[in-house]
């Protein structure tokens, strides 16, 4: 899909329980699969990466849809453990 | 009269050796490297008899330590130093890898497995003193092979090896020439599978006296599948299991449902006892080995040991009420359907507060909820986090959204309603059911009124739907009615009406 509508105008999505497995996932999209075990290993594609808990993302949402899809998930994830993780690798990887 | 939960039983097979020949994890990585430096090293990771059988959450799962015991210790549970070193437990027991080998050829009905002599001799000495082993299966190690001749089966007919502290000590062979279904892969597999079904079938029996012949009807419900290449997954499990378990009066079928197979089949089970189609059911599962050492990667990685070391098994008695023992409540079911959808709130209330909502009961009235009771300390390591409290989080977020807790309360929540995991990562064997042992005896002792059992199911990974599937009941305390049929009021007014006349015609006869 980046090939197909460049990496610029793609923004990734995450859902991940927490921090690491988050960060696992932006890590793969921006500096590439850190396991070196999938299709993106070495790739570094520097995409938009976000966590649907993060406020860049809850901002865009209707807080109506948002109340029903994600609340009860936010309650229960470490958000501010999520965000930090995610601002950490964005800052150091994304090319957008 | 809403069925029973007469008894339960959980066994374990430590398999340290399976775990480098047949967990997945070992298997892709010697075709993706075989000399990677995790499989030169995996070994040294390896627990032995000994220290498997003295890690808490296995004398949990056997049940000699009770869940709030098991909390009481400090995570990771691998460092802590143990007193209880049984092989033998509550509910069920801990057996070594040669004698499971054993097992696993005592269930060979086709001629497939061939030990090696002399550790064939050493096994039948061994399962000699097994109280639950018929006698009459022991013959089977008579008939045995030089290792010479087990080379060739694995060499020259694609035989899977067996192997006991790393030596090959026999050779499961193929059942078919072609047939992929019939492959001594697959074989093995279900072997592995049924042993560890009947192992757990005998220790139901025994623990719970009730006679073998008494079983009517068992309900395998583990995930592995077993048919040639015209039926894969034909079956059956339960009727191959209950044969060597020696179950003569019952026949039974597979319930497939992934992780939520066990929830699945025990609604079956208490539907099927409830309709008065039978009185005594059986609901069991053996294990798995392609799960073994499934996240060993991240524990080696960790210097960690390699905790997925055990191949699982239970079984759970469904009977007709027999005014004791907790009742499934049937009529308290919650379903993830097809439409519910998959975000995770509308996943967790099908499953909790839609059903209980309907009974006119709130999350906060069920006292225990039993869910994936995964091992955190082996799902910690993996990143997967702690299995069971994630759940329980979000069982405490719905109740905060529909206002029966304060979003303050929710640890309190967790900590009240919930258990810590002590499961081994076998999928269907840590889903809801391995807490049900506990449970039938605390309710039974009446601390705790009501328990709901949540069973969860990654549909998707079968590829043929992207859904995600789940069920649950509720068990509760027995309402004391027994087995006997209510008595109306009229039946009893006219009974006394009956009993006074009586009375007074022998009065008259007297005066006479």
């Amino acid at each position: 899909m980046a090939e197909q509508y460049g990496p610029e105008n793609i923004i990734v999505i995450l859902g991940a329980a927490e921090g690491e497995a988050a960060g696992l996932a932006a890590e793969t999209v921006t500096a590439g699969d850190p396991t070196f075990a999938g299709p993106l290993a070495g790739v570094q594609l520097g995409l938009k990466v976000y966590h649907a808990c993060e406020p860049e993302i809850k901002d865009e949402v209707d807080s109506a849809v948002y109340d029903e899809q994600i609340s009860m998930m936010e309650m229960v994830l470490d958000v501010d453990d999520i965000r930090k993780e995610m601002s950490t690798i964005r800052d150091e990887y994304c090319k957008f | 009269m809403y069925s029973v939960l007469k008894g339960a039983s959980y066994i374990l097979a430590h398999t340290p050796d399976m775990v480098i020949h047949n967990g997945t994890t070992q298997t892709t990585q010697r075709t993706i490297d075989p000399d990677s430096e995790y499989l030169k090293n995996l070994d040294k990771s390896l627990r032995s008899y000994d220290e498997c059988k003295a890690y808490l959450p296995n004398q949990t799962y056997i049940g000699n330590i009770t869940p709030d015991e098991l909390a009481g210790y400090a995570q990771p549970w691998y460092q802590q130093k143990s007193d209880y070193i049984q092989r033998e437990g509550r509910f069920g027991e801990i057996m070594p890898e040669d004698e499971f080998i054993g097992l696993i050829a005592i269930c060979d009905v086709f001629d497939l497995v061939k030990l090696e002599s002399q550790f064939a001799v050493s096994v039948k000495k061994k399962l000699e003193s097994h109280s639950l082993i018929d006698p009459k299966f022991l013959s089977v190690f008579d008939k045995n092979f030089e290792l010479s001749e087990i080379n060739g089966f694995i060499a020259d007919e694609h035989a899977e090896p067996l192997y006991y502290g790393g030596m090959i000590v026999g050779c499961i062979k193929a059942a078919h020439d072609i047939d992929h279904s019939l492959s001594a892969h697959v074989i093995f597999e279900n072997l592995v599978s049924k042993a560890s079904c009947v192992l757990s079938l005998l220790h139901l029996i025994d623990k719970n006296h009730i006679g073998k012949e008494d079983i009517e009807y068992v309900i395998e419900c583990s995930e592995e599948a077993c048919g040639d290449m015209n039926q894969r997954g034909g079956g059956n499990f339960a009727k191959a299991a209950a044969e060597i378990a020696g179950l003569v009066n019952a026949t039974g079928s597979d319930i497939r449902g992934f992780c939520a197979g066990p929830t699945h089949a025990l609604i079956h089970a208490a539907a099927m006892v409830k309709a008065g189609t039978f009185k005594h059911v059986i609901v069991a599962a053996g294990g798995s080995t392609a799960k073994l050492g499934m996240n060993g990667k991240d524990h080696v990685g960790k210097g960690i040991p390699i905790l997925e070391d055990c191949v699982a098994g239970f079984a759970i008695l469904v009977s007709a009420n027999d005014g004791v023992s907790p009742e499934i409540n049937t009529d308290i079911v919650g379903r993830h359907t097809v439409g519910t959808g998959s975000s995770p709130q509308n996943v967790i209330s099908s499953l909790t507060a839609s059903a209980l909502e309907k009974a006119g009961l709130k999350l906060t009235d069920i006292d225990k909820y039993t869910v994936e009771m995964q091992n955190p300390d082996i799902t910690k390591p993996a990143g997967a986090g702690n299995v069971p409290e994630a759940n329980y989080k979000m069982i405490g977020a719905l109740a905060a959204m529909r206002i029966e807790i304060e979003k303050s309360q929710l640890a309190d929540f967790v900590s009240e309603h919930g258990m810590v995991g002590w499961a081994p990562t076998q999928g269907h064997i840590p889903s809801g059911v391995p807490y049900l042992g506990f449970a039938r005896q605390e309710l039974m002792d009446k601390k705790i009124n009501r328990v709901m059992v949540i069973g969860k199911g990654s549909l998707f990974l079968g590829r043929m739907t992207n859904l995600f599937d789940g069920v649950s009941f509720v068990l509760q305390q027995n309402s004391g009615a027994g087995q006997e049929e209510t008595v109306s009021e009229d039946k009893i007014r006219k009974l006394i009406a009956a009993s006074l006349k009586d009375f007074a015609k022998h009065l008259q006869e007297d005066e006479g």
